[in-house]
Parts: structure tokens; sequence; C-alpha cells
């Protein structure tokens, strides 16, 4: 049988990947970033910040896919997302 | 992980380049919507591709007034309730600009109520977007006219016994022309309803539910803001067709979400010219009129308007 396209083996298209960036010191600790992350990247850091506040970290860098959607709903403006460059 | 958070900070926030940054962190409570408001907000203005030079923000007084003081746009924090007027003046003294009220339902439609529903009514080609958290938040706790029945506050410790407020239903019956209700999880809706009305013309009414755990939360067993929102995101749902004087928030019902109208009438602005060309054309030649106050009006936009680069 013969196919157009090879399906099997084929490379898998090229996914975006995010690069998370997080000012510690800014966040305020509300975790609405973790919660509504849909990949769940984010997880709560065990270290304080300069307020004493519990900020996020990057637990699976690889999952981003640079939605946005933490930035968008960040209140402290202290996450942000750039698209990585490969 | 630390040294590798402490890498990735070397950029700085989108944002950056609006917001006052001397004046960051904000004094907004661990929790609060009235960020997520205002990066909807930002991001609907870049969306809706309006200068920054041709933006006016206008707050009232409370949590959310300071959202004026926040963003380095041209911004006025005006006194409690006269946000409306204001801002109503500014548009029609400068028409070129796109003016924004950002403000509280306590400053919107308990001191300022009467403002807003005749601003609605003359169609002025404002947009209001009032955030609503169900209770006064800076003074304390009291109670506003949007406080759900049966709700506890500080000055009702036996809980609400006041009809509050259906705000998208008063600002329908009031004659805007468009009035939308989003709450601060619906982040990317609420930033295309900004950047609509950014672009539209007339009243436009954007009301933004939010999370207020350091006051509601506390006196009503809300939880944190993360639990409030969870429980918006359980009791949310879109119904852009719905009645907006039929869909009251209570304690327990669902939040009706959606642009519930969205139509166009004829602006205050375009009532006075007719108004005015009808009376003077008698006596002068109208376009003649119109071209000469034109060129006045770009002399003194030339001579006093700085530019954001320079």
């Amino acid at each position: 049988m013969r196919f157009w396209e090879k399906p099997f083996g084929k490379e898998k298209p090229k996914t975006i990947c995010g690069e998370i960036h997080i000012i510690d010191d800014r966040c305020k600790g509300c975790s609405f970033c973790i919660e509504y992350c849909p990949r769940d990247v984010l997880e709560l850091s065990e270290d304080f910040n300069k307020k004493g506040y519990h900020p996020p970290v990057i637990a699976k860098p690889d999952m981003c896919t640079f939605c946005g959607l933490c930035e968008m709903i960040c209140p402290d403006f202290a996450i942000f997302v750039t698209e990585k460059e490969e | 992980m630390a040294n590798n958070t402490a890498q990735l900070q070397e950029k700085p926030h989108p944002m950056e380049d609006i917001l006052r940054m001397d004046r960051m962190p904000h004094i907004w409570c661990s929790g609060c919507g009235l960020g997520s408001a205002v990066t909807s907000f930002v991001e609907g203005l870049k969306k809706a591709g309006v200068s920054y030079d041709k933006t006016a923000i206008v707050s009232g007084i409370g949590c959310t007034g300071r959202v004026a003081g926040y963003l380095r746009l041209d911004s006025y924090h005006t006194t409690h309730g006269r946000a409306i007027p204001f801002a109503t003046g500014l548009k029609l003294a400068n028409r070129d600009l796109t003016v924004v009220v950002f403000s509280g339902d306590g400053d919107l439609f308990a001191i300022g109520g009467n403002h807003l529903i005749h601003a609605a009514r003359r169609n002025v080609d404002i947009n209001v977007i009032c955030v609503n958290n169900f209770i006064y938040g800076m003074t304390g706790g009291q109670n506003a006219p949007t406080t759900p029945l049966g709700a506890y506050s500080s000055t009702a410790p036996f809980g609400n016994y006041e009809m509050p407020f259906n705000l998208v239903g008063l600002a329908a019956a009031s004659g805007a022309s468009y009035v939308a209700r989003w709450t601060t999880m619906h982040a990317r809706r609420l930033t295309d309803s900004i950047a609509t009305a950014a672009k539209k013309k007339g009243f436009c009414f954007i009301e933004i539910v939010s999370p207020c755990p350091t006051v509601f939360a506390r006196k009503n067993k809300g939880g944190t803001g993360l639990d409030m929102l969870k429980e918006f995101q359980t009791r949310a749902i879109i119904d852009h067709d719905a009645d907006p004087t039929k869909i009251p928030l209570n304690m327990d019902n669902e939040i009706v979400c959606g642009e519930f109208v969205n139509e166009d009438r004829p602006t205050f602005w375009e009532n006075v010219q007719s108004g005015i060309k009808s009376r003077v054309e008698k006596f002068t030649d109208w376009e003649e009129m119109q071209s000469n106050s034109k060129k006045i009006h770009h002399k003194t936009f030339l001579k006093y308007t700085a530019s954001r680069e320079s």
C-alpha cells in the first residue's frame, strides 16, 4: 500500500516552547499561576522571598507552550513568558 | 533552582513601559483580582491599537482608584464618585482621546450612582470599567450597594438585608451602548471585551467581578483569593443573549457572563453637533465653521502636547 506521506517515523512538528521568567521579590504568593497553568509547569517553592511569601518555581520547564495565561492572570506583574529561541 | 530563577530575571517585564515602576509593588492584597484586571486592560488597549498618548484613565477613590496611579498614561485620580463627570468633561474638551474610567463598585454606584446613569443616558463616548468586589475594601469592609443579600460585612454583622444593585442591568436600562460582565478569571475574554469597548463609540460599561480575599472572603468564609477564583469558575456561565436585567449576583447563584448589549446609538457629541448645526445653518456656512475650528484645535494640540518619545 502506498502512502503520499510517511505516516510513521516521521518527525514530529515543532511545538512552540516558552521560557518562564519569575520576579521573585514582587510575588505575593497567591498561587494563581500554579493553579491555572494548563500544563502544571509551576509549583510552590519551599523558599521564602524578601517579603516572606512562597513564590512559584518552574518544575517542568519543557512543558511550557507559551500560552501566557500565567502572565495574564498574575495580579502582581511578577511572572512573564517569552518564546524560547533555538 | 534558586540560582536558575535568578538568571532568568534579567529581562524586564513586558508591561514595565506602561506601569509606574517606582510605585511597584502595589498595595493590593495577595489574591486580589485588581492586578489581573489591570493586565487585561493594558492588553486590551494593545489589542485595540489605541495610542498610549491618546489614552486618558480616570479613577475615583478606593482600592480600584489606585489603578490610575499605577499606570503611566495620562491618569487622573479624582474625588470620590466624581470620576465620570471628570471624564465627560475630558472627552468633550478633547475628542481625540480615548477616555477610560476605571473604578470600583462603591465609587461608581454608591456615591457616583447618578453620574453613571446620566452619562449612560446621554451616551457620552467614554468607557467605564467597574471592578465589583461586593464590598468597600479599603475602608474596612462596610456594606456596599453590591453586597449580596445575606452576606456579612462590618456594618452588617447579622447578614445584609438590603437588595444589591444589578450593575449590568442598571447600565443597560440607562441606555449604555455596550454592556458586558466578566470575572477576573476570564482574562482573555475580558481582554477582548476591553478592546471592543476601546474601539466602540458611545457609553461602554464592563463589570469585572473580582475576588476580595482580605475583607469579603474573611467575613463570608470564602477562603483565599484562589478559593474565590475557583468558586467563580464553578459558578460562572457564559450567555451572550441573557437579559441583563434578570441576572443579579447573589451569594450562590450562577454568575452569568457575556456581552449583553452591543448596539449603536448617537453619542452625546453627535447630538450636540446636529442640534447646533440646525440652529447655525441659517446664519453661516457650517462646513467652513467646522474646518476653522479644526485648524485652531490642531494648533493648540501641537503647542501643548508633548509626545511620549520626547
